[in-house]
């Protein structure tokens, strides 16, 4: 027992509410942190995993409070310590990662001064020595030019750099325990990986012991010894890493492996019905008993304990799981393929589009026309055609939203064409379009709570686009209304309902609906599935791919998230710095020979498998903007060539499989480089 | 940063040059002019023109505006109509009345509304906080006319300890002036600490509920510490704006309060030289208030520019 570095004991955090009940957020949940060990705890929004990692420091959020247990570190409880006891455990003894480095540095404060504060708090090291100290540590996180990046305020950071500072300051006072709090959502994949793996060297090295708090299981998979899976406040699987992603013997946990999409199977992942239930509305029974495939009655009405599985050495909270094996074949065969239907007919066509940010000059504003060497957007030109999905991928400012603005005439283009339906040339001006052109093309947003108006029932939202372009009203007007709803899987009382009472995947769908509502031709969706969790996602991608079956609308889909891309899109667009670097049917861009760039992002991807490392190929530099002239990708590119690659544009090369890739390298050694 | 300023500057004088034309087209088209305000009911015929030709109203009125603009530039604000003395002469020791009372009435109210809002949001829906904010919004709510009031009849009448109107000569001393300032200190104060003490307290709670505050206290800095170094720093740079745009509104003359003291500022000014149909002395006013107001900002804007190290490095990598 001596080797266990934290224990929590039956602990219960929750809330009064206003009729004064007593609400809990975390129930009965008791586990171990070893010497050493990396912990991954998982759970979908809601589940109370950021409450207990935050509990491990003895801080509980302004509203809540412990109900019962404990938090023990050295055998005293962190949850009954003063203030000033505290102050020498947090930072020192146990240190916390948070999920949005950028929100969580203070922006009056250099770099160089959070690191010391934390130093000279809990070690003993003179001026000179900290100094020193602070670029080791900022050496250790691998962060460039230690020397100058201190004295460097946190916004003048990237994202992935603010998040290594975070990390350098969590080590400052060598810590027994590290908290880390969904420390990479939010960061590019590649940025994501990179970061991954500096915590996991940092923790092999120094021994730390770490708990690694994610919704995201491919994040989880690829840092931990053990997982604990929470729903609903309780742990319902923990166990082994390897035994709970290879044999999710709890439904929830299997619900939630095959909900996550996959670079290696092509076809939507299966998605499990209903959400979590909110706290408060848990009854006697099983907190999964309305979502579970194998309920029985004795679940509805009892709730079942940990039970020990020892060939697993597993912790497992379900009466049935021994059932559930049976439904544990392949996780592979529940994915459903894509019957992709092969339409002639082209819908839109961008040509030699370019989109530029620059404030124009004073003379061009008069002149009207935008003059910028080095636009943004250069070069872009992709043929859309009727009922097909496409996607653009690529991290942030690859200038795939960009595109998406133009396309919807939201952001002038500076050069080239967007024409839609018969050769018709569509203007980058919004006020230059008609009704029936605005219809036809229509927007769904990637986070539902800000594109949904909060003082608009969900009547309202729906009835807008139905009045202002079809002027429909009355009796007709709410049939219209019932019709979306059941299209998207909502119930007709929903109609009286305010955004803020619905669920996150709940609001995507009315703002699915609404979208729809238009009769579009085209929908463009903008990282739509990004801020949901992974059940959600999987849902709203199944929703979606049913309505684009019955409807035959054409779907623009941008996404970083290159599982969910492959899950739903026949055809991929990589891009990069505003340029394309690769298109083609999205089986094909896939598969090698790929453009560098689709390499680095593919190897960047985490997947949910202990076996599955990813491959991390080039740095996760920031570049801020585009070069001038050669390739867009010559300042990150493992495979440089040299002048020819610094000064050409390089030439579109068609593979055998029908993807074109833009490189100077012949496609046969990229290949043949790829494979090996 | 130069061009910054060059820029901001050159802005202000057009806001300048608009007010002066708005208060000269406003004066000029109400009905009624200095001559027909002083002369009243014999106000026509030869006097009328007499008085026309003496003011100098009877030439059109966009050549009075370009000559006035000339002597404006020079410094020269002209002749003021009714008082028959220069304009310059006249605002002078207004100025510094209202200097005196804005300097007295910021010492005291703005140190003391960023302690009141820091208390209070500290210990937020606390005992202190609870008592302060009471007081605060009560005195928030309160017209200044009636508190003013209220204190004259209080300290002066009833307990006769300070002069309840100041009857001096527009130009005392310093120490002369000061017994007979406490009264409107204390009235213009209460309502102005009040302002500011809730605005720095939803800004104190509001950088205390953020992600780098928690961060903070989950590395173990120390409570006091953290309140100076992490939270005060970021949550009174939004506080700069609105302590300025406060002291350009004393400047200007708290029109109320100068006259229910009958105190000898711009704000009595003000109001004398609307109703005596003044205009070159409206005008000089005009000018001189707009510039208060432009320049304030304009230092208020620079502060925030130099303390805020998210815009300093954004200009300098423009």
């Amino acid at each position: 027992m001596e080797n266990i570095i934290q224990s929590i004991k039956n602990l219960s955090i929750g809330f009064k509410s206003k009729k004064g009940d007593e609400i809990s957020i975390l129930r009965n949940v008791t586990t171990n942190i070893k010497k050493g060990e990396t912990v991954g705890i998982v759970g979908e929004s809601g589940s109370g995993k950021s409450t207990l990692a935050l509990a491990m420091m003895g801080y509980v959020k302004q509203g809540l409070y412990t109900i019962k247990g404990e938090c023990l570190y050295k055998s005293s409880n962190l949850l009954k310590m003063k203030s000033r006891d505290l102050e020498k455990i947090r930072g020192r003894k146990i240190a916390m990662i948070p999920q949005n480095a950028g929100q969580s540095l203070t922006p009056n404060l250099k770099i160089g001064y959070q690191i010391d504060e934390a130093l000279s708090l809990h070690t003993s090291l003179n001026k000179t020595e900290r100094n020193n100290k602070i670029s080791e540590l900022l050496n250790k996180v691998r962060l460039p030019s230690p020397d100058t990046m201190a004295f460097r305020y946190p916004h003048e950071l990237s994202g992935g750099q603010q998040q290594r500072v975070a990390v350098a300051m969590a080590l400052a006072g060598r810590p027994d325990l590290l908290l880390l709090d969904e420390p990479t959502t939010g960061l590019d994949v590649t940025t994501q990986a990179h970061v991954l793996e500096l915590l996991r060297s940092i923790a092999k090295d120094t021994e730390t012991s770490m708990v690694y708090v994610s919704h995201d299981l491919g994040a989880i998979a690829q840092v931990s010894d053990r997982i604990i899976v929470m729903y609903a406040g309780e742990i319902v699987l923990e166990g082994p890493a390897r035994s709970i992603l290879k044999n999710p013997i709890h439904p929830y946990t299997f619900g939630l492996l095959k909900s996550i999409p996959k670079l290696s199977l092509a076809g939507l992942p299966g998605s499990m019905p209903g959400s979590q239930p909110q706290p408060g509305s848990i009854g006697i029974g099983c907190s999964f008993y309305d979502r579970c495939s194998i309920a029985e009655e004795k679940c509805k009405k009892n709730s079942p304990n940990l039970e020990y599985v020892s060939e697993l050495k597993t912790n497992v909270r379900c009466f049935n799981y021994k059932n559930l094996e049976k439904f544990n074949y392949k996780i592979s065969s529940s994915n459903q393929k894509i019957n992709v239907k092969k339409e002639i007919n082209q819908i839109l066509n961008l040509t030699d589009v370019s989109i530029s940010y620059a404030k124009q000059k004073l003379l061009d504003q008069i002149f009207n026309k935008i003059s910028d060497t080095n636009p943004t957007v250069k070069d872009i030109n992709i043929e859309v055609k009727k009922g097909e999905t496409i996607a653009l991928v690529g991290e942030s400012g690859s200038g795939k939203s960009t595109i998406l603005k133009s396309i919807a005439g939201l952001l002038r283009t500076k050069d080239g064409k967007i024409k839609f339906k018969n050769d018709r040339e569509l203007s980058s001006n919004l006020k230059n379009r008609d009704s029936n052109d605005l219809r036809a093309i229509q927007l769904i947003f990637q986070n539902p709570d800000e594109s949904l108006n909060p003082n608009h029932t969900v009547e309202q939202i729906l009835s807008q686009p139905l009045k202002l372009y079809f002027g429909l009203n009355g009796e007709k007007l709410r049939k219209n209304i019932i019709e979306l709803l059941q299209k998207v899987r909502l119930g007709e009382f929903y109609m009286t309902r305010y955004p803020r009472q619905l669920s996150g995947g709940e609001k995507q769908r009315v703002a699915v609906a609404r979208a729809f509502a238009a009769k579009p031709d085209i929908i463009l969706c903008d990282e739509v599935t990004s801020a949901l969790d992974v059940s959600v996602q999987a849902a709203v991608l199944n929703l979606l791919q049913n309505l684009k079956e019955d409807l035959g609308t054409t779907y623009i889909f941008v996404s970083h998230d290159l599982a969910v891309v492959r899950a739903i899109s026949d055809r991929v667009a990589v891009l990069y710095q505003g340029r394309l670097c690769e298109i083609g049917p999205s089986k094909n861009v896939y598969q090698f020979p790929s453009h560098p760039y689709t390499e680095v992002l593919l190897g960047a991807v985490l997947e949910p498998d202990p076996d599955i490392k990813p491959k991390l190929v080039a740095e996760d530099i920031v570049e801020e903007k585009p070069p001038e002239k050669g390739c867009s990708f010559q300042g990150r590119c493992p495979k440089i060539l040299g002048d020819q690659c610094k000064n050409e544009t390089p030439p579109w090369q068609i593979g055998d499989n029908g993807n074109a890739i833009r490189c100077h390298i012949p496609l046969k050694d990229l290949k043949k480089q790829q494979l090996s | 940063m130069l061009f910054l300023i060059i820029k901001r500057i050159f802005l202000g004088f057009i806001t300048l040059f608009i007010v002066s034309l708005i208060t000269f087209v406003g004066t000029e088209i109400l009905p009624g002019d200095a001559c027909t305000t002083y002369l009243e009911r014999e106000a026509y015929g030869a006097a009328l023109e007499a008085c026309y030709k003496r003011l100098g109203l009877d030439i059109p009125a966009y050549e009075r505006y370009i000559s006035w603009a000339h002597n404006v530039v020079q410094g020269d604000f002209g002749y003021s109509l009714s008082g028959q003395m220069p304009i310059n002469e006249v605002l002078g020791p207004r100025i510094k009345n209202s200097m005196v009372l804005a300097s007295a009435a910021i010492i005291i109210g703005i140190p003391l509304a960023l302690i009141l809002g820091i208390i209070t949001a500290l210990w937020r829906d606390k005992l202190p906080d609870i008592t302060i904010s009471t007081i605060t919004i009560f005195a928030m709510t309160i017209p200044e006319f009636i508190s003013a009031t209220l204190l004259i009849l209080i300290v002066a009448i009833w307990l006769q300890w300070l002069p309840g109107i100041v009857i001096v000569p527009t130009d005392v001393t310093f120490f002369e002036l000061l017994p007979n300032i406490i009264l409107p200190v204390i009235a213009i104060a209460m309502i102005m600490t009040a302002h500011m003490a809730r605005m720095v307290r939803s800004s104190v709670i509001q950088v205390m509920a953020s992600d780098y505050i928690q961060m903070a206290i989950l590395k173990g800095v120390p409570y006091w510490k953290m309140v100076f170094k992490h939270v005060l720093p970021n949550a009174l740079l939004p506080a700069i704006n609105v302590v300025a745009l406060t002291i350009a509104w004393l400047l200007g003359g708290v029109v109320v309060t100068e006259v229910v003291f009958n105190y000898p500022g711009l704000g009595r000014l003000v109001i004398e030289s609307i109703s005596n149909r003044d205009l070159p002395t409206v005008q000089a006013l005009a000018i001189i208030l707009a510039s208060i107001y432009v320049s304030i900002n304009l230092i208020a804007d620079l502060m925030t520019f130099m303390l805020n190290p998210r815009l300093k490095s954004l200009q300098i990598r423009k």
